[in-house]
C-alpha cells in the first residue's frame, strides 16, 4: 500500500498533480450549483415587491 | 443567411433551461463513474511506463484538462460569434458559462504539466517554450474575456464587446495543437492524433480515452448548470420565470 502512494519515490508530483486535478473539479461543481441557487434565491426574491436600496451586483464568476 | 426553424427553439431561455435542468443530471452520473473508473485504472491497473516509470500516471489528468482547455474556449468563441452575427441572447450567455470553465482547466493543465515537467525536463516551467506560452496566452485570452465583461455595465454591450475578443482569439487554440509540430519544443509530440496507429500501448490507451470521456461529459455538466444560472440572471421578471421559481418553492 505505502508502495502505491510512493509512486516509484515520485508521489509528491503524482499525487499534488491529481489533488489539484481534482480541486479544479470540485471548484467547478460547487461554483455551478452556487450560482444556479443564489440566482434562483433573488429571481424568487424579485415576485416580491422591490426591497429598498440596489440589488447585490452578481459577480461573474 | 437563414436558420433552420428547429434551430429557433434553442433560442427560448424556457425550453433550453429545462432541456439543460433534464440533461445535467445524466452527465453528471456519466462524468463521475467515468472518472472514477478511468482513474483507478490509471492509477492502479495501468502497467508502470517503462522510461518514466509512475511519474507517468500525470498522463491520465494532463493531456485531458488541456484539451478541455482548448474545447472550451472553442464552445465559447462559437457561441460569441453565433450571438453576434444572429444576435441570439442565449448564444452569448453559452459563450459566458464557458469561460470561467475553460480558464479553471488552463490553469489545472499548466500546472499538472509544471509538475510532470520537474522529474522529466528537469524543470517546472521554460520560458520561450512555444507550446507552454501558447497555453499561458489561452489563460490570459479567457481572464481577459472575463475582464472585459466586468468593465460594461450595459449587459447587451458587454456581450458583443466581449464575442470580438472571443472569436479573435480563437486562432491560438490551432496554434497551441500544432505548436508542438511547428517549432522546436521541450513539450512531446501528439500521441493519439497521430494518423495510423497511435503510439500508445492498449492497456494505457483504454484508461486515457475513459477519462477524456469523463472530462468531456463533466464540462458539459458543468456548462450546462452555469448556463441555467446565466439564464434566471438574464430572464429577471419575466413571467416564466416566476412561475418556475414559485413552483420550486412551494
Amino acid at each position: 500500500m505505502s508502495e502505491f502512494f510512493s509512486m516509484g519515490g515520485n508521489g509528491a508530483y503524482v499525487w499534488s498533480a491529481y489533488g489539484i486535478t481534482l480541486g479544479v473539479l470540485i471548484w467547478n461543481v460547487w461554483a455551478a450549483r452556487s450560482r444556479l441557487k443564489r440566482n434562483l434565491r433573488l429571481a424568487a426574491r424579485d415576485g416580491e415587491p422591490e426591497p429598498e436600496g440596489r440589488r447585490p451586483r452578481v459577480s461573474q464568476l | 443567411m437563414k436558420l433552420p426553424i428547429w434551430f429557433h427553439r434553442f433560442g427560448s431561455p424556457p425550453y433550453v433551461y429545462g432541456l439543460a435542468n433534464t440533461l445535467a443530471p445524466w452527465l453528471a452520473g456519466i462524468a463521475l463513474i467515468l472518472l472514477a473508473v478511468g482513474g483507478f485504472w490509471g492509477l492502479v491497473i495501468a502497467p508502470t511506463e517503462r522510461t518514466q516509470g509512475e511519474v507517468y500516471r500525470i498522463l491520465y489528468i494532463h493531456p485531458q484538462t488541456a484539451y478541455i482547455s482548448m474545447m472550451a474556449y472553442t464552445v465559447m468563441a462559437v457561441a460569441a460569434g453565433i450571438g453576434f452575427i444572429w444576435r441570439i441572447k442565449l448564444a452569448h450567455a453559452v459563450a459566458v458559462s464557458a469561460a470561467p470553465i475553460g480558464a479553471s482547466f488552463t490553469f489545472c493543465a499548466l500546472a499538472t504539466g509544471a509538475i510532470w515537467g520537474r522529474p522529466t525536463w528537469g524543470t517546472y516551467w521554460e520560458w520561450g517554450d512555444p507550446r507552454l506560452m501558447f497555453e499561458l496566452l489561452l489563460l490570459f485570452l479567457y481572464l481577459g474575456y472575463l475582464a472585459l465583461r466586468a468593465a460594461f455595465d450595459d449587459r447587451d454591450k458587454a456581450d458583443r464587446v466581449s464575442a470580438v475578443l472571443a472569436v479573435v482569439g480563437i486562432v491560438n487554440v490551432p496554434i497551441i495543437h500544432y505548436s508542438v509540430l511547428w517549432w522546436n519544443t521541450l513539450h512531446q509530440g501528439p500521441t493519439i492524433s497521430r494518423l495510423g496507429s497511435p503510439a500508445m500501448d492498449t492497456s494505457m490507451l483504454i484508461p486515457f480515452l475513459i477519462m477524456v470521456a469523463g472530462f468531456t461529459a463533466l464540462f458539459f455538466w458543468i456548462l450546462l448548470r452555469r448556463l441555467q444560472a446565466e439564464i434566471v440572471e438574464r430572464e429577471h421578471g419575466t413571467r416564466w420565470l416566476q412561475s418556475l421559481v414559485r413552483e420550486g418553492a412551494a
